[in-house]
């Protein structure tokens, strides 16, 4: 599966159109990695289990986006975007959308 | 107690949070100047995209936070209004390391150069045992790595 987020896939003809396509995750995040960031927030800093945590989920919500286009039988993903969404404290909606197509 | 604690926060923060902030900022340089090679840019067309052989996205991200010290002087300039330069230099930095992640795995990945560079930033609130709800960023980045015909 090709993913590009511009409007072509370089190199290659589009054969056929499926529209567009999405998938999301809503995440939690974990206590204990909450605790070590409450700890890391003191001295600054990347706080690791955090990135690792929007990391996979975003992941998965590219994940579902393939699935979905492999199942209209597509071949590439492009103009793929993402979009970030805070639901309640402490919960984050992670979103990827892109137009499914097929190249030769 | 409490103010023992304050202080004790504060100037961990000032010591250590100061230390991470110069080791960091010496790292991006050093890193930057590594990947010179793998050019990222924002624009969608190239001068001839027949040239590009493959294809693929690449994203990395990144959640950065202030330490003690400067969010305690960030939330005294919330109140005064003006440039806070605490959150410039945490934004700063945590866009320029989100760049080296992508641009290290597209390296990795034989890639040639990055199209159609995008940023997406969100503040996440509230963690705990912060003084306030602000001071903690995600920083994302996402691309298009081409590979270019030789």
């Amino acid at each position: 599966m090709i993913i590009t987020n511009i409007d072509s896939v370089p190199g290659r003809k589009v054969v056929e159109h499926f529209g567009i396509v999405q998938g999301s995750t809503v995440r939690a995040r974990h206590m204990g990695s909450d605790f070590a960031a409450g700890l890391k927030n003191m001295v600054g800093g990347e706080l690791k289990g955090y990135t690792k945590l929007l990391e996979d989920a975003r992941a998965e919500a590219l994940e579902r986006v393939k699935q979905q286009a492999q199942q209209l039988g597509a071949n590439a993903i492009i103009n793929v975007r993402f979009a970030t969404s805070a639901i309640s404290q402490g919960a984050a909606e992670l979103m990827a959308y892109g137009t499914a197509i097929r190249v030769e | 107690m409490d103010f023992i604690i304050f202080l004790f926060l504060i100037s961990l923060g000032f010591f250590v949070g100061g230390r991470v902030e110069r080791k960091h900022y010496k790292d991006i340089a050093k890193r930057e100047a590594e990947l010179l090679d793998i050019p990222a840019v924002t624009s969608k067309e190239l001068h001839n995209l027949d040239d590009v052989e493959e294809a693929q996205m690449v994203s990395a991200n990144v959640v950065i936070s202030l330490d003690y010290f400067k969010r305690f002087l960030a939330g005294l300039r919330n109140f005064f209004g003006g440039r806070i330069k605490a959150y410039e230099t945490l934004l700063d930095r945590g866009r320029r390391e989100a760049i080296l992640r992508m641009k290290e795995t597209a390296k990795l990945n034989g890639y040639d150069m990055i199209m159609n560079l995008r940023f997406e930033t969100a503040g996440i609130g509230q963690v705990t045992s912060g003084r306030g709800s602000l001071g903690c960023f995600e920083v994302m980045v996402y691309g298009t790595a081409v590979k270019l015909r030789k």
